[in-house]
């Protein structure tokens, strides 16, 4: 899989804000067709690195690349063509609240794609339904409905114009665990079935041992460790132990491969 | 890349489809009339073989695309397939062939009269509505005040200060300047009319009686409304939206206590200090504008005042005041708790609120005018 070009590529990013410094020169590489997870303590700058790869906050120093060019030396143009390259999950959804369900899916492909109201009333459908959804929700706006509903249309909407990349700011975060297992689940299909790169800011253990690839480690501003779960659970450093090795984790280690047959079924299904 | 295409070649009744390109979203738009076209073409074919095996690249768009050409022939009665779908693609293709199977809601068209008798229904409705939710703060007002008076500890002073400045004190730059223009600009006005017949002093009593009964008082809260009615608004529509009242509830706190006391009471002692100032404002306007445009000495103008005003003129306007404070902190707290989810509806309720609360501070006056009038100041 790592064969693949990296579709992201950072080093040595410094950002901070005023006089507190978050991230201290922080490298990281996602690959093609890989879904990298990206685990830190709380505050520890996860959803910073990604919003400085998308764009949100300023960098003071380093190199960000995606899809192999430099996003500060691309003008307006070619960067709104790389954005369409990516969607973004947030953490919240940040579904537009004034919209309806399919409006939010429609949303992207209004502004970027000149379709049809038909084709694009279907492919918002096909959407919805890719992530889970009956096509009843088409009608509600976000305060109708859930918060994993609100999840899923999120995710719709950061695929409708069949993206490269997707980054998902901690996707199972407030579902409860038979909903959470079924987004990994999808995710991982979704991945598959689009050839996605996924890069997935999570705290979420399961999802870390169910779905994804590779684990990157940010600790005091740089990515201290990165590789699949095996390298985290072997790995020295006082911080990833108690992370990996705590007691809800090491419930989960009996699981690896139960989680693994589990993928496969997923997989094969 | 490579322009996407859809050849058909004809053997009988069976048609072969070669779908090559790359069938990709920013090509929707054409390809869509090229599965239209090709779909109408082939009318009368039996069996249709969708190939794919030259595709470069297909995403969901071109997927979905295909299968909508496929549905359109099985529709019609014919049989048809896809092959040669590469082992990449057809996770993809199965996906999408499960989606848009559940036959589309068409909405009836809505009787157009019904429809406008509806709007209008609902909007008497929405009003009457409204003055009950009016009505009921008010109630929830007074008992969290009575609740306060009996338990004086309870009053929230740190919020009811910080709220007095934001609505008093930081309001009088603003107040001043507006207030002192709309003085200037009545004595202006009424020097031009009453020197035409020759009775240049009475313009002291115009501006003075009509400053300090009614437009002191209505341009202070009319500014109010908009400027700090709003806020209120938006300030308990946020919080409402992000849960933080119900989080309050949960607690065991009174919203209305927390929230609404503290805010209009920092508007029942805002607005006629306001008043006071703003009509003080209007006056000195008046006779600047008195002295250099129509060279009336201040002394005359101050002796003119004296004659033409007395303390009830003063006092009509000043107790006015409070009650349109209320009014203004009533609404502005009414239509914050009436926010729902979503961004529009905060917008919606924020101009509610400003349009309602000036609307009833001078459907107010007009009442104050006829109690006036029936006791005689």
């Amino acid at each position: 899989m790592n064969n693949n070009p990296p579709v992201i590529s950072v080093r040595d990013l410094v950002v901070g804000f005023g006089a507190t410094t978050v991230l201290d020169g922080a490298s990281i590489d996602v690959f093609g067709g890989e879904i990298l997870g990206f685990v830190g303590g709380s505050g520890a700058g996860k959803s910073v690195l990604m919003r400085a790869i998308i764009g949100l906050v300023p960098k003071r120093a380093g190199k960000i690349e995606v899809f192999g060019s430099d996003l500060a030396t691309l003008n307006g143009r070619e960067r709104r063509a790389i954005e369409q390259r990516w969607g973004v999950l947030f953490q919240h959804g940040a579904l537009f609240s004034s919209l309806t369900a399919l409006q939010n899916v429609q949303f992207p492909m209004r502004e970027f794609l000149r379709l049809s109201p038909r084709l694009m009333e279907e492919i918002a459908l096909a959407k919805l339904e890719m992530v889970g959804l009956s096509a009843d929700v088409r009608g509600k706006y976000p305060s109708e409905l859930s918060g994993g509903m609100i999840k899923r249309v999120a995710l719709a909407r950061a695929l409708a114009l069949d993206p490269d990349t997707v980054f998902l700011d901690e996707p199972t975060s407030g579902l409860d665990p038979i909903g959470a297992a079924e987004f990994d689940a999808l995710i991982r299909t979704l991945q598959r079935t689009l050839g996605l790169s996924v890069f997935m800011v999570t705290h979420d253990l399961d999802s870390l041992h169910a779905v994804c690839d590779r684990i990157a480690v940010l600790f005091h501003g740089r990515v201290i460790a990165a590789g699949p779960i095996e390298t985290m659970l072997a790995s020295e450093h006082p911080w990833l132990q108690s992370y990996f090795g705590g007691a809800r984790s090491r419930q989960l280690q009996g699981r690896v491969l139960q989680s693994q047959t589990l993928q496969n079924q997923v997989m094969n299904s | 890349m490579s322009q996407a295409s859809l050849t058909g070649r004809t053997d009988g009744e069976r048609v072969a489809l070669i779908a090559a390109g790359s069938w990709t979203a920013e090509r929707a738009a054409e390809l869509e009339t090229i599965v239209d076209d090709t779909s109408r073409r082939y009318v009368g074919a039996r069996s249709v073989v969708i190939d794919l095996a030259r595709l470069e690249r297909l995403d969901t768009f071109g997927a979905w695309l295909i299968e909508r050409l496929k549905r359109a022939f099985i529709l019609r009665g014919s049989s048809a397939r896809v092959v040669g779908l590469s082992e990449a693609d057809c996770d993809l293709m199965d996906e999408v062939v499960q989606v848009n199977l559940a036959p589309g809601q068409k909405k009836a068209a809505a009787n157009p009269i019904l429809a406008a008798l509806d709007t209008i229904g609902r909007g008497i409705a929405d009003n009457g509505w409204s003055l009950v939710l009016l009505a009921q703060m008010l109630g929830a007002l007074t008992g969290a005040l009575l609740g306060t008076i009996a338990y004086p500890r309870r009053l929230r002073l740190t919020s009811l200060v910080h709220h007095l400045e934001r609505v008093g004190w930081r309001a009088v730059p603003i107040i001043v300047v507006i207030t002192f223009m709309i003085g200037a600009i009545l004595a202006q006005q009424g020097i031009f009319r009453f020197r035409s017949v020759g009775l240049d002093v009475y313009v002291v009593d115009m501006v003075s009686v009509l400053v300090l009964r009614e437009v002191g008082v209505l341009i202070v809260c009319i500014m109010v409304a908009g400027r700090s009615g709003s806020a209120y608004t938006a300030e308990i529509g946020s919080m409402k939206m992000r849960e933080e009242i119900d989080a309050l509830r949960t607690m065991g706190l009174d919203p209305v206590e927390v929230l609404v006391l503290p805010r209009i009471i920092a508007l029942v002692i805002a607005v006629p200090l306001l008043t006071f100032i703003g009509s003080i404002a209007a006056l000195y306007g008046a006779g600047l504008v008195c002295w250099l445009y129509a060279g009336m000495a201040p002394e005359i103008f101050l002796e003119r005042l004296r004659e033409a005003i007395w303390l009830p003129t003063f006092a009509v306007g000043m107790i006015k005041a409070p009650f349109m404070a209320l009014m203004i902190g009533l609404v502005a707290c009414v239509e914050g708790f009436e926010v729902e989810g979503s961004a529009a509806s905060l917008g919606l309720k924020t101009t509610a609120s400003v349009v309602k609360s000036i609307f009833l501070v001078i459907a107010l006056d007009g009442f104050f005018a006829m109690f006036f009038a029936g006791v005689g100041m």
